[in-house]
């Protein structure tokens, strides 16, 4: 698309966690080698995607490896996914994430129209989100509780409350990552951002994967 | 002295037709016809350059020959091109204000935009104010004015309407005819060129004759404008809003999952919910919210009580409550207790109060004030209102009539279902608590006597339960989120 660019899943999530949205614990690695000593000093089982700002669409493309627990599994992927670049990706690197567990997976993000200017949006995640379609959006500037409406908005109380062993969603946090997306979302040069899966871990919001997508190339 | 231009508009001191007619098929006589039949107070002048007198009104050659300043209104009915001399002939009589019925402008083409553009060019230039093109006219019923090409008039009322299609102003009215809770203003704004349905929402905020209103749009050109414009006027009062031309929209899919998802419809429902106005799916569903906010006071609280002479309502009010955000409470004990003492034990001794035909002369009265006044409750349904005057309109024309002298039952039955409305309206004053009544029997049975009392206190009966559960429910959402604005 003309004059839209994207930032890398890497770029996109530093972004957020500096407006406060809590992120996967993250490494970028330049090779099998890096990519063994991040997983070492993250710990436990992590995920190793290939990483770049022409990469929108890893999953679909396989470019993701997940639950890797030992060392030769992160560097034997991490040599699949490098020779798996095509020239057209561009620049690339390896990142390296915690593998976040949780069953409750949403969907957040910012999006402008000319229509609406910039909104807010919160909805079910996962690789379903857009099959299934359940979404509430906000005009942005956004107050906290118009973000507390959205999550109630959404209407589905069963999925905010404790759910198979995991604690209740912890409501407060997931406001306090939406605050924060919104005011990422709302900022000079972003034209939009997706955060999907955004995961309840112990009944808090983490952001897995996300990509922003920014107005100049 | 100048007045706000919609003043001009809905309170004008005078009014002139151009482009009346004699032919009862065209528009030019049907809104000569409705402003007269409609008793407006002021002047009444009507233009047509060939005939003498229309509906006993002389016909002047021109809008410029009504006497100065007689006039604040015109109405005018004439082909598109005629418009522009009209408006200056106005003008120059000291008309403030043109409502232009006349089609032929933006909506038929290219040539008919720019038609309108000049046209709203030369109402700023000459200081006037325009609605429409392409409207059906406006009502303001404290004005006695009926100013439109279609039917109906009216009952005066507390809701206003301002609406981007001219049927569905009248499908308002026809619910409002129809129920007994009537309209102050209503309009349609046509082709909006000047005026949108959100600057006569402004108007209505202000105007002391409108408790609530309800709007139709399709289109939002700007959503930040218009979400802070309806913010304003929710604050003000209760704005039901319905929006036609929902499309789906995914143009980009391809940058973002959130574009993707992020279709129109979608985001004009978030806007709206922050904005403070009352969403509703259907005309049907909005006139319920508007006649529910025009007529009772807003919950200060979800918990609700349903009270039900008969038992399949109740189960069906609470089925509602159960999938809103409405709270269907326990009963409390001391509300219980004191049923008790009122019923046999037979009554359901939960939350829906079925009184189970235990009920003699006073209970239901009785019962509607006890829970009404208990502190944990916020809103009460009242359900099974008419039965009595149901069964007395049965046996009044049936063949028993005389023979078995049921006049003084019949009489007794219809006095009740009287007394029970009275007693929901008095119970809601005293307590400032909702108290919805619902009976199909309002459409069906209208002059029965729970019906049609309640229509003369100038109450709304709910044509069912879940309908007024629905009501209820945009009741406590526009009073939560005031509590929230107003903090």
């Amino acid at each position: 698309m003309f004059g839209v660019g994207v930032l890398s899943e890497f770029e996109s999530k530093q972004l957020l966690a500096r407006h406060g949205v809590a992120v996967s614990r993250d490494k970028l690695a330049n090779s099998a080698d890096e990519a063994v000593a991040a997983a070492v000093e993250i710990g436990g089982p992590v995920a190793v995607k290939l990483c770049g700002s022409s990469l929108a669409h890893k999953s679909e493309r396989g470019l993701v490896r997940l639950g890797l627990d030992n060392s030769s599994a992160v560097r034997s992927a991490a040599d699949e996914l490098l020779a798996a670049a095509v020239e057209d990706d561009g620049e690339v690197a390896l990142l390296v994430s915690e593998m976040v567990a949780g069953y409750r997976e949403f969907i957040a993000g910012v999006v402008h129209t000319e229509q609406f200017d910039a909104a807010l949006m919160l909805g079910l995640g996962g690789v379903l989100a857009e099959a299934v379609g359940e979404a509430v959006f906000r005009l942005l500037p956004v107050s906290e509780a118009d973000c507390k409406d959205m999550i109630e908005d959404l209407d589905i109380p069963a999925l905010m409350a404790p759910l198979r062993g995991e604690p209740a969603v912890d409501q407060g946090a997931l406001v306090d990552s939406l605050l924060g997306l919104a005011h990422a979302g709302g900022g000079e040069g972003v034209e939009a951002i997706d955060v999907n899966p955004l995961v309840i871990r112990d009944g808090l919001p983490v952001a897995v994967d996300a990509l922003v997508v920014t107005t100049g190339s | 002295m100048s007045r706000p231009p919609l003043d001009l508009l809905f309170n004008p001191q005078g009014i002139v037709v151009a482009g009346a007619s004699t032919h009862p098929g065209k528009f030019g006589f049907v809104a000569l016809h409705n402003v007269l039949a409609g008793g407006f107070d002021g002047p009444v002048f009507a233009t047509n350059p060939d005939q003498p007198s229309i509906l006993g009104v002389e016909a002047l050659a021109s809008v410029a020959d009504i006497p100065e300043g007689a006039a604040d209104l015109v109405f005018v009915c004439t082909p598109p091109h005629t418009c522009s001399e009209i408006l200056r002939s106005a003008a120059s009589r000291g008309v403030g204000a043109a409502f232009i019925a006349s089609g032929g402008f933006r909506e038929a083409g290219s040539e008919g935009a720019r038609a309108e553009e000049e046209l709203v060019q030369l109402a700023r230039s000459l200081g006037m104010v325009v609605a429409g093109p392409n409207g059906q006219g406006l009502i303001s019923n404290p004005a006695k004015l009926a100013a439109q090409i279609v039917a109906p008039i009216p009952p005066p009322g507390p809701i206003a309407v301002a609406s981007q299609s001219g049927n569905l102003v009248s499908a308002f009215m026809n619910y409002a005819a129809q129920s007994g809770v009537g309209v102050s203003r209503a309009v349609s704004a046509g082709n909006a060129a000047m005026l949108g349905v959100v600057d006569y929402l402004g108007w209505f905020a202000g105007d002391p004759h409108t408790k609530a209103m309800a709007a139709y749009v399709e289109g939002v050109e700007d959503g930040p404008a218009f979400a802070a414009d309806i913010k304003r006027v929710a604050a003000a009062k209760p704005v039901v809003l319905v929006k036609g031309g929902t499309t789906p929209r995914g143009a980009q899919a391809a940058a973002s999952h959130t574009g993707a998802l992020a279709t129109d419809d979608r985001i004009f429902d978030g806007m709206v919910r922050q904005s403070g106005a009352v969403r509703a799916q259907t005309i049907e569903e909005a006139y319920d919210a508007v006649a529910a906010f025009a007529t009772q006071p807003l919950p200060a609280g979800p918990r609700t009580v349903v009270l039900s002479s008969a038992g399949g309502w109740g189960v069906i009010a609470a089925d509602a409550l159960s999938k809103s955000k409405l709270e269907l409470i326990p009963l409390p004990a001391d509300l219980k207790e004191a049923i008790d003492g009122l019923v046999p034990p037979r009554w359901s001794r939960s939350n829906p109060i079925d009184l189970a035909g235990g009920e003699s002369r006073d209970t239901i009265p009785e019962v509607i004030g006890l829970v009404a006044d208990h502190p944990e409750v916020e809103a009460v349904i009242y359900l099974g209102m008419g039965i009595q005057a149901n069964t007395a309109s049965h046996l009044r024309s049936g063949p028993y009539f005389e023979a078995a002298e049921l006049a003084r039952i019949c009489e007794y039955h219809e006095r009740q279902d009287s007394r029970f409305a009275h007693a929901a309206a008095d119970a809601s004053a005293r307590t400032g608590k909702p108290i919805l009544a619902a009976t199909e029997l309002g459409i069906t049975q209208p002059d029965n006597a729970g019906p049609a009392t309640l229509a003369a206190q100038g109450s709304y009966c709910f044509p069912s339960a879940d309908r007024a559960v629905r009501a209820l429910h945009h009741l406590w959402w526009y009073a939560r989120w005031r509590k929230r604005l107003l903090g």
